[in-house]
C-alpha cells in the first residue's frame, strides 16, 4: 500500500514542472482565447465590455474573414495532397537502387531544414515581374511577362508552389522510414508470383504505406494552417487579400489593427478545426501506443 | 541477368528522379550564384562572371547580424535546456508512475501537438505582457518548453527500458532520479541526440512567434532580422539579399552537410515513434 502512495506522489511531482508551462501557456489561452472572444475591443476612453456572440455576428458578415477562409481551403487543397504525392515518389525513388542516390536525397531534403522566411527571399526573386528568373524563363520560351505575385489570379498560386517545394522533403522522410520496414522476404515472393512493379506497388506497398499516410495527412493538416511564414515576405496577403491564409489574418487584426477579441474570435475558429484533427488523430495514435 | 540491366523504362525513372532533385535544389543553388557575384550578373549566367565577397560584407554591415546570431544561438539553447529537463521529467512519470489522473493528464498534454503556441499568439502575448517578457529571448523560449512531442517521444524511448535494469540500480541504492539519471537517460541518449537535431533546426527557423514577442535588436533572432532586412523597403539590391540569406543558413547547412546521416535519421525516428 505505501508503494502505491509514493509512486502517486512522485509522478505528481514529476509531472509538476511541465504541467505547470503547459497550464501557463497551451492551455490557459486556448480557454482564454474562447472568452475573449466574448469581449469587446477596449479603447482609452470605452474599456472592453462582455457582448456575446456580437464578434462572431461581426465575422459572418466580415467579408475579409470569408475571403480568407475560402483562401486557407484551397490553401490546404492546392498543398496537401501535391506535396504528399510527390513525397511518396521521392521517397519511392531514393529507397530503390539509384545511382548518386545520397546526392538526389539531400536535394531533395534540404528545403526542410532552411528557414521559410529565407526560402521565401530566394522564391521572391524568381516571382518578380520582368526580372524575375520565372519571367526571363517565360520569354526564353516566347511567352509575356507575369506578375505572378500582384495579381489575384495567381498569389495564391505562387504560394502555394513554394509551401510544396518546402514539404514535400519533409514527407519523404516519413515513407522512407516507412519503406525500409517493409520485409525483403515480401519483394522476392511478389517476383517469384510475377508481379509487375506497379501491382507490387498498389497491391503490397501503398497498403502497407497506409498509417504512415495518414500520419503525414494530419501533419500536412495542420502545416497547412500554420506555415505562413512567407506570405510575410511574398505577399503580405495581397493583393487585396487574394494570398490571405486564416492565421495571417489573426496576425494581422491582433498587431497591425490591435483589435484583440476579433482576433480572438478568429483564433477560435482555427482552434476548432485542429480540434477536429486532434479528435481524429488521437484516435489513431491511441491505437499505436496500445499496440506497444 | 534482367536486373542489371537499364531498360528504357528505367532509364527514364532515373532521369525524372535526377531532374526533380535538379528542380528541387535549383532555388539554393540559384542563391549561391547570387551572393557570390556582382549584382550586375543577378540574372546573367555567364561562366566567366567574376566572383566576389563583396556581397556578404555589405549584408554584414547593413544589419547587426552578429547579434542576430547570438540571440538565435542564446534562444535554441535556452529552449533546448528546458525541453531536456520538462520533457525528461514529464517523460519518466508517464511512462514509469501510477497515479491517479495519468491518462487524462497525457491527453491533455498530447493536445498541445495539434494546439500549437503558433496558433496562440494573440493570448500567449497577453500572457507575457502579464509576466514582463515582452521583448525577451526567454518570453520567445518559454511556450516550447514543455513540448508534448518531446514528452511523447521520451516516454515511449522510457518505456522500452527493461525493469531489470531499473531493479539493478534499486538494489545499488539509486532513488528515484538517481534511477532516472543513471538508467533511464543513458539509455534513451539516441532519442534525446534526434530530439534536439530536430528541436534545433526547428527554432533556429522559427518566425512567426518571435516576431510579435521581440522589438528590438537585442532580442531579435536572425529569421527575423532577415525578413526586415529582405523587405523591399529597404531597398537592398538581390545579390546582398542572398548574401544575407545565406549566412542566416549556413550554419544548419554546413551542420546538415556534414552530419547527414544523423540528419536524416533524426528526423525519421522522431517521426517514427
Amino acid at each position: 500500500m505505501p508503494r502505491l502512495k509514493s509512486s502517486t506522489l512522485y509522478g505528481w511531482l514529476l509531472f509538476a514542472p511541465a504541467g505547470v508551462m503547459l497550464t501557463l501557456f497551451a492551455f490557459t489561452p486556448t480557454v482564454a482565447t474562447f472568452w475573449q472572444s466574448f469581449f469587446s475591443r477596449g479603447t482609452a476612453r470605452r474599456p472592453s465590455r462582455f457582448i456575446g456572440l456580437d464578434n462572431y455576428e461581426a465575422m459572418i458578415a466580415d467579408p475579409v474573414f470569408w475571403q480568407v477562409a475560402k483562401n486557407s481551403l484551397w490553401y490546404a487543397i492546392g498543398t496537401i495532397p501535391t506535396s504528399i504525392a510527390i513525397a511518396l515518389g521521392m521517397a519511392l525513388w531514393v529507397n530503390s537502387k539509384l545511382p548518386a542516390r545520397t546526392l538526389v536525397r539531400m536535394a531533395y531534403f534540404t528545403p526542410t531544414i532552411l528557414p521559410m522566411i529565407a526560402a521565401a527571399n530566394i522564391w521572391l526573386f524568381f516571382y518578380t515581374p520582368d526580372i524575375g528568373l520565372l519571367d526571363q524563363l517565360g520569354r526564353a520560351l516566347g511567352l509575356g511577362g507575369h506578375n505572378w505575385l500582384g495579381s489575384p489570379s495567381t498569389a495564391l498560386l505562387a504560394i502555394i508552389v513554394t509551401t510544396i517545394w518546402k514539404e514535400a522533403g519533409f514527407f519523404m522522410i516519413f515513407y522512407l522510414a516507412a519503406l525500409q520496414t517493409i520485409p525483403p522476404e515480401l519483394k522476392d515472393a511478389a517476383t517469384i508470383e510475377g508481379a509487375s512493379r506497379w501491382i507490387w506497388f498498389r497491391r503490397v506497398v501503398f497498403p502497407l504505406l497506409m498509417p504512415t499516410t495518414l500520419f503525414v495527412l494530419v501533419n500536412a493538416m495542420i502545416n497547412s494552417v500554420k506555415l505562413i511564414d512567407h506570405l510575410f515576405i511574398l505577399t503580405k496577403g495581397g493583393p487585396n487579400n487574394a494570398s490571405k491564409l486564416l492565421l495571417y489574418y489573426v496576425y494581422e487584426t491582433a498587431f497591425s489593427y490591435f483589435d484583440q477579441p476579433y482576433a480572438a474570435t478568429l483564433t477560435v475558429v482555427i482552434l476548432v478545426v485542429l480540434g477536429v484533427l486532434a479528435v481524429l488523430q488521437v484516435r489513431g495514435l491511441d491505437k499505436r501506443i496500445h499496440y506497444r | 541477368m534482367t536486373r542489371n540491366r537499364l531498360s528504357l523504362g528505367r532509364l527514364l525513372e532515373v532521369g525524372a528522379a535526377w531532374l526533380l532533385a535538379l528542380l528541387w535544389i535549383a532555388p539554393l543553388l540559384y542563391a549561391f550564384w547570387a551572393a557570390f557575384h556582382p549584382a550586375a550578373y543577378v540574372t546573367r549566367f555567364d561562366l566567366f562572371a567574376p566572383l566576389t565577397l563583396e556581397n556578404f560584407v555589405v549584408a554584414w554591415g547593413y544589419a547587426p547580424f552578429g547579434r542576430y546570431f547570438l540571440n538565435t544561438f542564446l534562444l535554441v539553447t535556452l529552449i533546448l535546456a528546458g525541453q531536456f529537463f520538462f520533457c525528461t521529467l514529464a517523460g519518466y512519470a508517464f511512462a514509469r508512475f501510477e497515479f491517479p489522473g495519468r491518462d487524462l493528464l497525457f491527453a491533455l498534454t498530447l493536445l498541445q501537438l495539434f494546439i500549437l503556441p503558433e496558433v496562440l499568439i494573440v493570448e500567449n502575448y497577453r500572457i507575457m505582457a502579464g509576466l514582463g517578457l515582452i521583448d525577451t529571448i526567454i518570453g520567445i523560449g518559454l511556450p516550447y518548453m514543455a513540448s508534448a512531442f518531446g514528452i511523447f517521444l521520451l516516454r515511449q524511448a522510457f518505456k522500452q527500458v527493461p525493469r531489470e535494469l531499473e531493479e539493478a540500480a534499486r538494489v545499488e541504492g539509486c532513488g528515484f532520479l538517481g534511477v532516472l539519471l543513471r538508467v533511464y537517460v543513458p539509455v534513451a541518449r539516441p532519442v534525446y541526440l534526434a530530439y534536439g537535431l530536430v528541436s534545433v533546426s526547428t527554432h533556429w527557423n522559427n518566425f512567426l512567434w518571435p516576431l510579435v514577442v521581440t522589438n528590438s535588436v537585442e532580442t531579435r533572432p536572425l529569421t527575423v532580422g532577415l525578413a526586415i532586412f529582405g523587405a523591399p523597403e529597404s531597398g537592398v539590391n538581390w545579390a546582398v539579399i542572398s548574401a544575407a540569406t545565406l549566412m542566416v543558413i549556413a550554419p544548419l547547412l554546413v551542420a546538415f552537410l556534414l552530419f547527414q546521416r544523423q540528419f536524416v535519421q533524426s528526423f525519421m525516428t522522431a517521426g517514427i515513434k
